[in-house]
């Protein structure tokens, strides 16, 4: 990172620390999706975007760290602080069974990814039947009375706010960490080509693993958020196909195995869907589905013109050299 | 000195059809040996039965008398011997220097000597004022000095080199002829390297073994191997030199 791209991140950070001093609710809860989008992303980054696995049932990672955290404290009053480790756990043991089932028995690309949202679809009905987690009735964390209990995550959204902007930056520090580490190179190398990686003394098989875990611990702790700042969980919601779509999305647009990319990606996307529905609805075009069109045709336009995402344009754009750095 | 590397019996059948058939030569230390032979000849296919691209059917390979036979690509690196692809695969979107940082990373949990190893690697090679290009948009010389340099990072004892002479000019020859020497004359590197290009595999080379077939047909030193009757009639004569 150059001198330039430091000032930059340094001005973007401070920008959103001080945002809940300027913003009002909506704007703030706008910005609270942007960041968790970017942390999600982020997390998803390090399997495709480093390792090359293409994951898409990552909604899966998230429900298994909203559905442990949230049961737990609704049953036991164990709180998230406590409750995001067992998240990470669950998320983590549950990648490194898909990824053992995958990898063992040859299971690549597209069929990998297959694999992931079947377990992701299969979390989603069994969740359904589950009474502990609520079951399709859903699961409910209550609403503290008194204003907040930050402790146990209880609170204003400024709270949240800043929970999601501490988890974005901190994904963010440890994705830049991650890439320029042993196991980082090695993934890289994996992505590029797992044959040639092998014959300079890649373990492909641990390095994959590792690369699915992490992505599914991080994931997870976006998940926890996600419960106890939306105190409610549906499966229908929580594991389905759409979710995963969204998650990969920042990082798609923002660029697949950039540090940068996933939070640009957020931030473009986000605003983008609030922009659309209030254009629709003021100019009285509000069709349903109109949006999603429009939606669409936003995110081709940016996939034709941008295949490699936004973000290395923009880096070389505004003098950062490299934009994976 | 000793064999540092012994090949015993190769035999490797794709559906049925013997692609390498009994082979068996050695590598002594120190030392530099040609595999030659025709287009098909199974030269390649022993290069990746030695690598553990895949087992062998029946035979054995040795690595300074310890059996390495069958163990997987990157236990073999492990072990101590670096190799080359013959359709060369550069890691093509990472930078030169990244590239050869992997290889280095083989044996150096450090990142940061890592580094600093991958670009004495590079220096050697004539590379170092590429470090910062992405390996993609290198020439084809320059490639093939990549996946030497990613090779030899990794510190091998024994570099099995699968036509990285192939495809060059005349003068780019002779510098990559000078490499490999330089890195047997001095690091004492010993090498294994399939090549059709005569006159290197002439300049190089202590012995020579020759493949027709899937079957080592001669062996011997250059002089000896370009005389001999046999290889003549399956090779040599076939093609100009």
């Amino acid at each position: 990172m150059n001198a330039r791209a430091a000032v930059l991140l340094a001005l973007f950070a401070g920008a959103l620390a001080v945002a809940p001093l300027v913003a009002d609710r909506y704007v703030l809860s706008v910005l609270t999706t942007v960041l968790w989008f970017a942390y999600l992303g982020q997390a998803w980054n390090v399997m495709m975007g480093f390792a090359g696995l293409l994951s898409l049932g990552h909604a899966l990672y998230v429900g298994l760290g909203a559905y442990v955290s949230a049961a737990l404290f609704v049953h036991f009053g164990i709180g998230p602080w406590l409750g995001l480790w067992a998240a990470m756990l669950a998320a983590g043991a549950a990648g490194a069974f898909i990824g053992v089932l995958g990898f063992r028995f040859g299971v690549r690309g597209v069929h990998f990814a297959l694999l992931t949202i079947a377990f992701s679809e299969v979390a989603r009905i069994s969740f359904d039947h589950m009474a502990w987690f609520g079951g399709s009735g859903g699961l409910f964390i209550p609403v503290a009375a008194d204003g907040g209990d930050p402790l146990n995550l209880r609170g204003s959204p400024t709270l949240f706010y800043y929970v999601i902007l501490v988890l974005a930056l901190g994904a963010l520090a440890l994705a830049r960490l991650l890439l320029h580490s042993r196991l980082g190179y090695r993934w890289l190398a994996i992505r590029e080509d797992p044959e040639a990686a092998e014959a300079v003394g890649v373990d492909l098989f641990t390095a994959r693993i590792a690369a699915v875990v992490v992505s599914a611990a991080l994931t997870a702790l976006g998940g926890v958020f996600q419960a106890f700042y939306f105190s409610s969980l549906f499966p229908e919601q929580v594991f389905s196909m759409g979710r995963s779509i969204e998650i990969i999305l920042p990082a798609i647009i923002g660029g697949i195995g950039t540090v940068f990319g996933p939070v640009l990606g957020a931030v473009i996307l986000t605003p983008l869907g609030e922009v659309l529905a209030w254009a629709l609805e003021v100019s009285g075009l509000d069709l349903p589905g109109l949006k999603q069109l429009f939606y669409g045709v936003a995110l081709v336009v940016i996939v034709v013109y941008r295949p490699d995402g936004v973000w290395p344009w923009l880096a070389r754009r505004l003098g950062l050299g490299a934009g994976d750095r | 000195m000793g064999d540092l590397l012994e090949v015993h019996g190769l035999t490797k059948r794709f559906r049925g059809l013997k692609a390498v058939s009994e082979v068996g030569f050695a590598v002594p230390q120190g030392a530099i040996v040609a595999l030659i032979g025709p287009n098909g000849a199974g030269k390649t296919t022993t290069f990746n039965l030695i690598a553990g691209v895949f087992p062998p059917d029946e035979g054995e390979v040795r690595l300074a008398g310890r059996p390495i036979t069958g163990l997987r690509p990157n236990r073999i690196c492990a072990a101590g011997i670096g190799r080359t692809f013959q359709i060369v695969r550069p890691f093509a979107g990472l930078t030169v220097e990244q590239n050869v940082v992997i290889g280095a990373l083989a044996r150096e949990s450090r990142v940061d000597a890592a580094r600093a190893q991958a670009h004495a690697v590079l220096e050697r090679l004539g590379l170092a004022d590429q470090a910062g290009r992405m390996a993609g948009s290198l020439t084809l010389p320059d490639r093939k000095r990549l996946e030497v340099a990613r090779a030899l990072a990794t510190r091998p004892t024994l570099l099995l080199l699968d036509e990285v002479l192939a495809g060059l000019r005349p003068t780019e020859v002779d510098r990559m002829v000078e490499v490999l020497r330089d890195l047997n004359r001095r690091d004492g590197l010993t090498i294994l390297l399939i090549e059709h290009v005569m006159r290197a595999v002439m300049a190089l080379s202590d012995r020579v073994v020759v493949l027709d077939h899937g079957e080592r047909i001669a062996e011997g030193t250059p002089a000896e191997v370009v005389a001999d009757p046999r290889v003549i009639a399956s090779y040599l004569g076939s093609e100009a030199f």
